[in-house]
């Protein structure tokens, strides 16, 4: 790393080539003139694997500029693995940025599996990482098909993947990457956000970008577009409720909030199920706010 | 009446073709395979038409190109040259001038098909009542119980065990998978359907049922058919007009009746005599 500080004049700033920023850029603004259709952009390689989030982070690292407070979270949290290491990655190579785990604080955000739970506000971009772009791919395995379905919107064959979730399990059971459809035609793949975030995308006041590293394609949900998840009439879309069997939402067991999303897991010492939030800035911001209320009360 | 379809010199040849390969080839000579550039004429001038509610037969030995006649004509092959047109209602289409969104528009909403090989008509990876429902969705329906009833009323029209509607068609006999082949190609009531050797390779009970349930659907919708068979049985019970085809000609065309009862072609003269 030291040598890499030392030559870092040798890269320009933001790792990629001003042409690459150009060209990423510019396919962002095509993306965003056709909401949800997939734009084809030549994904530079990165100095990590393929699937590591090379596509976010290409858009992020195309899109920042100096002065502006960046926001890297995986899984809901700023302190995992990737995120710490993405972090640090375009930290070096943007010199002159800052870096924040708050979400208000922050004017871009990269992402993989969460959208904040906070909501966005209209001067902030949020960027998710997108393995499989293509939400047509469980049904259609040629791309040529997959390109003409879109084209005429298509859908039919992923409403019979729900109709036969519905027939097998009564309930739709796509747990995250949940077909969306924007401004009423192309039907996107959200990236691997649960369902519970979807709904965020209807209507956003953020400019949600997603960026697919591997399969080399960029989309976008422009603010204020519709965002419908595919399902039928008379059965309406469904988020996670985490309802237990008394009929009572779990709550984080870290700071008492009853409305976010949470991640359950198994409590090593008692061995019993503990649900906690996992956005894990909403989830500090809940603890500062509760001990305030302690204090003042 | 009404005219559905209107096909005039319909041909189709396999192979780069040349000048000779139409006055060297057909009954008179044998064969369909060009003797100068080797090409196969798989149908040649072919012409008919088909009105509302009418079953029109086409029959003739394996090779004699009836099956590619329909082929072009739900649009699984190109033709060389000819003309069909599709009337419906007050709008017409020219089949073969139409680009490859209308002429999927056509075969998705407009057209049936029911192939000998239930593999071509149906998915097998979902169930009997997805497959149906696949072609419902495609007209935008979008409500699940309206899409599972009508589902139901199609397989229970089409006398496929309703409790049956969730398994997955790879599972049912052979005459079960052709019956869900029907009820999937009559799911948007097309004014058109093609029945490609529906019967062949059934026994002859099943082969029985399925083609009162032709002639029941037919009564019943007014959708006009067009058959193809080798076996003249499925020709008399059904088809009120009947064309025959030897290496890619028509060799003659008429009312069924007269056709089986007074041949006048050599070849349908020994096909009738033949037949047991």
């Amino acid at each position: 790393m030291s040598t890499f500080r030392q030559n870092n004049a040798a890269y320009p700033f933001g790792f990629l080539d001003e042409y690459a920023k150009k060209e990423i850029r510019r396919t962002v603004l095509k993306a965003i003139a056709i909401p949800g259709y997939q734009v084809p952009y030549s994904s530079r390689e990165m100095p990590m694997g393929r699937g590591f989030g090379t596509g976010g982070l290409q858009l992020t690292l195309s899109l920042i500029g100096k002065g502006e407070t960046l926001k890297v979270i995986d899984q809901g949290s700023d302190d995992s693995v990737n995120a710490v290491n993405l972090r640090s990655f375009i930290e070096m190579t943007c010199p002159g940025i800052n870096t924040t785990a708050s979400t208000s604080e922050s004017n871009l955000i990269q992402s993989r599996h969460r959208i904040p739970e906070k909501a966005l506000r209209e001067d902030q971009v949020i960027v998710l990482q997108v393995p499989y772009p293509d939400a047509l791919v469980i049904v259609e395995p040629s791309e040529e098909k997959r390109k003409i379905m879109h084209g005429e919107a298509d859908y039919s064959r992923l409403l019979v993947k729900l109709y036969e979730d519905i027939v097998k399990f009564d309930e739709i059971t796509i747990s995250h990457r949940y077909p969306t459809r924007i401004n009423g035609h192309y039907v996107i793949d959200p990236s691997p956000i649960p369902r519970y975030d979807v709904p965020k995308l209807h209507q956003s006041k953020a400019l949600i970008l997603f960026g697919a590293g591997r399969e080399k394609k960029i989309y976008a949900v422009p603010p204020y577009t519709d965002a419908e998840p595919l399902v039928f009439d008379d059965i309406p879309f469904r988020v996670e409720s985490f309802i237990d069997e008394k009929g009572e939402r779990h709550h984080c067991s870290r700071c008492g909030t009853h409305d976010s999303f949470l991640d359950e897991f198994i409590n090593p010492d008692s061995g019993k199920k503990v649900y906690q939030c996992s956005d894990s800035d909403y989830c500090d911001e809940h603890m500062t706010s509760n001990s305030q209320e302690v204090i003042n009360g | 009446m009404d005219k559905v379809l209107e096909v005039s010199h319909l041909s189709k040849v396999f192979g780069k073709g040349c000048v000779n390969c139409f006055e060297h080839t057909g009954p008179e000579h044998n064969t369909n395979i060009c003797p100068y550039c080797g090409s196969i004429v798989a149908a040649h001038d072919v012409s008919f038409d088909l009105y509302k509610g009418e079953i029109l037969g086409i029959m003739g030995e394996s090779g004699s190109g009836k099956s590619t006649a329909v082929k072009n004509l739900f649009f699984d092959q190109e033709p060389s040259s000819g003309k069909a047109v599709f009337y419906d209602g007050d709008k017409q289409y020219d089949l073969f001038a139409l680009n490859a969104a209308q002429k999927r528009h056509l075969r998705n909403h407009r057209f049936g098909m029911v192939y000998q090989n239930p593999v071509l008509g149906l998915n097998f990876n979902v169930s009997a009542g997805g497959n149906i429902a696949e072609r419902l969705l495609m007209s935008n329906l979008s409500n699940y119980q309206v899409i599972r009833d009508r589902a139901m009323e199609l397989l229970k029209r089409t006398e496929v065990l309703t409790e049956r509607m969730d398994e997955l068609p790879k599972n049912f006999s052979g005459g079960m998978q052709q019956r869900v082949q029907i009820a999937k190609a009559l799911a948007i009531n097309p004014p058109l359907l093609f029945l490609d050797e529906v019967t062949t390779g059934l026994d002859l009970s099943v082969q029985a049922a399925i083609l009162d349930l032709i002639l029941e659907i037919r009564q019943e919708m007014d959708t006009a058919m067009i058959i193809v068979t080798h076996d003249l049985g499925v020709i008399r019970l059904l088809a009120s007009r009947t064309i025959v085809m030897k290496y890619g000609r028509v060799i003659e065309a008429g009312i069924t009746d007269q056709i089986l009862e007074d041949p006048q072609h050599a070849y349908t003269q020994r096909l009738v005599a033949s037949a047991l």
